[in-house]
């Protein structure tokens, strides 16, 4: 008898360790990464880093403005896509689809969501660079990163988005159908402003994809150090550095990379903590299962 | 320009919408039928058993990649499925109501949304660097246990609290101790929910690529420990595109990621209706 | 019958939910093998009572218990009791029907296997007991691997008493045990309470006064954590005592 009372106290120090084993690993993480950066950090200078904008590590030269810049020029070229696309097709799946085409969709965009990001890249460098470049440039260009990346962020948003909006009560709809309005009206003026703070969350998400995305832009993005000045030019964001310089990087060099890690981080928690928060006000009873 | 009438407004909001959809079906039509048309010719039983041979032109198969991956995949899950699992139990069941639960719960959350090129990064500076563990296979499972770690326990929490109250009450006032009621109870109740999760985070480390890219250092040679170094499927498609000229190795590689994430999906639809169906009677 | 001996005995028991408190010195005597009924409007505290006979509201963080509730003349609130025999002592039945998500056998099964009573007597003979005295066995002696959830609602609140019936206990306490329950299936629970009590004692929590009048032996009346009126149904009802009371089952208030 007692042997029960002996398993449950047991068991639980045992529950306790193994969470606390993962929360470490999760500071862990971000003490690390600022302990290698700090050197970067302090020889270079936090704004001359920043603002720099040259990024010649064998000149000891370490700005990552034209980065910075990359990053925000493809995300939001990706966002201006990828959101109208997004939520009209999520209006598509929840409401005006036939349940036929539904069946045929839902498990695509599912699927989509599960495709890794360098089946992405590969795509991308086969059928689009090509077709960039048939309009100017090298064609590895912030233009084909753009397309590339409004594909990725796609599918997360379509998903969410119609998860908000079937989630909107049945009793929105017939009330305002009630009143004489068109199914449209109903849509934009009911049931996409109560679905909104599910919408809102997506693509906060979905914003977060493509700033931390790296394997697939290094395929298709170019990769030159200059800031780009045309869709055409070549770019050089955040994420995809650090990917292709961390293995033979010393030094000064890797500590810099980890500065970057640093600004990446700092970015995707202000992202995240504006999805979390936004989604919390929201109080949309969504499940993302 | 005169104002439409709801009608016509109707209709034109309707037409951009189906196009919408449109789009996207061509777009996952473009991938999976470019992959899969162009790639599938070159599949074949040799493609898979032989070992990639290296240079320029790619020559060889992936079977030691697959090999490879299988591995990296099954140490990986080792090592983040009690972790996750435990954690998980712990916020759901063992945790007080405090700040310090809220903190953790908000550090989780935020965790799940971190690049998988910063777990590579810091992967790289602990693992490999500073706990000598070198380019390896345990390198990379350890930090890909970290990049998954986050997702695991948001769903495992997720499936432990859809199990009612009113079960644990039950039990409790049958004389279980907690620990017995999470045992027989509530983990059982939960399983498929927690297994849907741990075959997700298989998928996404399927398909990972930036946080093993820089840990474990991408040789092709059939591991033999832990500590040999080693590259997945997804590891080889990068290398196939960027250091090679084999469009239709890599290619093929894309076939054979698809076909394994599909499968994934498939046992992950077919395990979330098993635990809709046992929450709600039958079966 | 009032020289049979007083299975519990609540003496100046309190309850309090952090600052609230939600019984107020309540004083009671439930009888062996009688049918004891608690009524009284929603909030008056008597499903607290009840839970507090076998010390469920532990569980709730802020409760706190002033007084003694004595179970055969040992006080459950001592600090050495050891809550988990008290639980096999004292059964409980919920509102709402709550089998496992397991199969019948193994719903019945649990309470045996958890405490460690799976090897004296053979588990096959334990389930077929509770379920004949749950009035259940004879529909589902041949199903008994179907899962638990698969049954009708009045069967599912018998497959919970069976298996509260399993460890052998001696009080059965029941909240509300009908009132998710249609018609007929209440009437089968009140049979099934009638006979149970030659073995046990049974509190229940009704918000039916009917159903008190109808099945219980005794009735207790409590209004606002107040134990005001407590005597044999037959005369509580008829004869009220307390003004209060008789507003109550004459449909005033509540």
């Amino acid at each position: 008898m007692k042997k029960r009372y002996l398993i449950d106290r047991s068991s639980r120090s045992v529950i306790f360790i193994l969470a606390l084993a993962s929360f470490a690993v999760l500071v862990a993480i971000a003490v690390f990464t600022l302990k290698e950066a700090l050197p970067a950090l302090q020889k270079i200078g936090l704004l001359d880093f920043l603002l720099g904008r040259e990024w010649r590590p064998t000149n000891g030269q370490f700005g990552i403005l034209p980065m910075i810049l990359g990053t925000v020029m493809v995300t939001l070229g990706a966002i201006i896509f990828a959101v109208p696309l997004g939520v009209g097709c999520a209006i598509l799946l929840a409401e005006v689809a036939p349940q036929r085409v539904r069946l045929l969709l839902r498990p695509a965009v599912q699927l989509l969501v599960g495709v890794p990001s360098v089946v992405y890249g590969l795509v991308g460098l086969v059928l689009i660079v090509p077709l960039v470049r048939d309009v100017g440039g090298p064609g590895l260009s912030l233009a084909a990163g753009v397309i590339v990346l409004t594909a990725m962020i796609l599918p997360t948003i379509i998903s969410i988005s119609e998860d908000s909006i079937s989630a909107v009560p049945r009793s929105y709809r017939e009330g305002a159908l009630a009143l004489g309005a068109t199914d449209w009206q109903t849509m934009w003026r009911v049931v996409l402003p109560a679905a909104r703070s599910g919408i809102a969350a997506s693509i906060v998400l979905a914003i977060g994809r493509a700033v931390g995305e790296a394997m697939a832009l290094v395929m298709v993005i170019g990769m030159a150090t200059a800031i780009p000045l045309s869709p055409l030019d070549p770019a050089r964001p955040l994420a995809p550095s650090i990917a292709l310089e961390t293995s033979y990087a010393t030094g000064l060099h890797r500590s810099a990379l980890f500065a970057i890690g640093v600004v990446l981080f700092v970015l995707i928690i202000i992202i995240n903590s504006i999805a979390i928060m936004v989604m919390r006000r929201g109080g949309h009873a969504q499940n993302v299962r | 320009m005169p104002r439409m009438s709801a009608k016509s407004t109707q209709k034109l909001a309707l037409a951009c919408i189906w196009g919408t959809g449109v789009v996207t079906f061509l777009i996952l039509l473009v991938i999976l039928g470019y992959v899969l048309v162009q790639g599938v010719s070159d599949i074949s039983w040799s493609f898979l058993t032989t070992a990639p041979r290296g240079g320029l032109s790619g020559e060889g198969g992936i079977s030691t990649v697959i090999v490879c991956t299988l591995y990296l995949l099954g140490l990986t899950m080792a090592i983040v499925v009690p972790l996750g699992v435990g954690a998980a139990i712990y916020l759901s069941e063992y945790a007080p109501d405090s700040r310090l639960t809220h903190l953790i719960r908000y550090g989780t959350e935020v965790l799940a949304g971190v690049p998988s090129i910063v777990f590579g990064l810091f992967g790289f500076a602990l693992f490999v660097t500073a706990l000598h563990l070198r380019f390896s296979i345990l390198s990379g499972a350890l930090t890909l246990a970290c990049l998954l770690l986050p997702t695991l326990i948001r769903a495992s929490e997720e499936a432990l609290r859809a199990v009612p109250r009113s079960h644990r009450e039950a039990a409790l006032a049958l004389g279980a101790t907690k620990w017995q009621t999470v045992w027989r109870v509530l983990l059982p109740a939960a399983l498929p929910g927690i297994a849907t999760g741990v075959i997700l985070c298989i998928g996404r480390g399927v398909g990972e690529t930036a946080c093993l890219f820089v840990t474990m250092g991408g040789t092709s040679a059939l591991p033999t420990s832990l500590f040999s170094g080693g590259r997945t499927l997804s590891m080889h498609l990068l290398h196939l595109v960027l250091d090679t000229n084999a469009f239709e190795k890599a290619l093929a590689t894309g076939v054979v990621l698809i076909i394994t994430i599909v499968a994934i999906n498939a046992i992950t639809n077919w395990l979330s209706q098993r635990f809709r169906a046992r929450m709600a009677g039958g079966a | 019958m009032e020289t049979k001996d007083a299975k519990i005995e609540a003496r100046r028991f309190s309850f309090y939910y952090g600052k609230r408190q939600a019984l107020k010195e309540v004083n009671l005597k439930v009888w062996e093998h009688q049918i004891t009924a608690l009524i009284g409007p929603s909030g008056c505290g008597k499903s607290t009572f009840l839970r507090a006979l076998n010390r469920m509201n532990d569980i709730i963080p802020g409760a706190r218990a002033e007084g003694e509730v004595m179970l055969d003349s040992q006080n459950v609130y001592s600090p050495g009791v050891d809550v988990v025999e008290l639980r096999k002592k004292v059964g409980m039945v919920f509102q709402q029907p709550n089998p496992f998500p397991k199969t019948i056998f193994e719903n019945v099964a649990f309470g045996p296997r958890v405490l460690g009573m799976d090897g004296k007597v053979s588990l096959d003979e334990v389930v077929e007991r509770s379920l004949r005295s749950a009035a259940l066995w004879d529909e589902v002696k041949d199903v008994l691997n179907k899962s638990g959830l698969a049954l009708s609602g009045g069967q599912q609140q018998r497959l919970c008493i069976a298996r509260a019936l399993a460890t052998d206990p001696e009080v059965l306490l029941m909240d509300e045990p009908c009132s998710a329950l249609d018609p007929q299936s209440t009437l089968r629970i009140e049979e099934l309470m009638e006979e149970l009590k030659e073995r046990y004692t049974i509190v229940i929590v009704t918000h039916n006064m009917q159903q008190a009048a109808r099945a219980s032996d005794w009735t207790g009346f409590l209004l606002l954590g107040e134990l005001v009126e407590y005597g044999k149904t037959t005369e509580l009802f008829s004869r009220p005592q307390d003004k209060r009371t008789e507003d109550y089952i004459t449909g005033r208030f509540g």
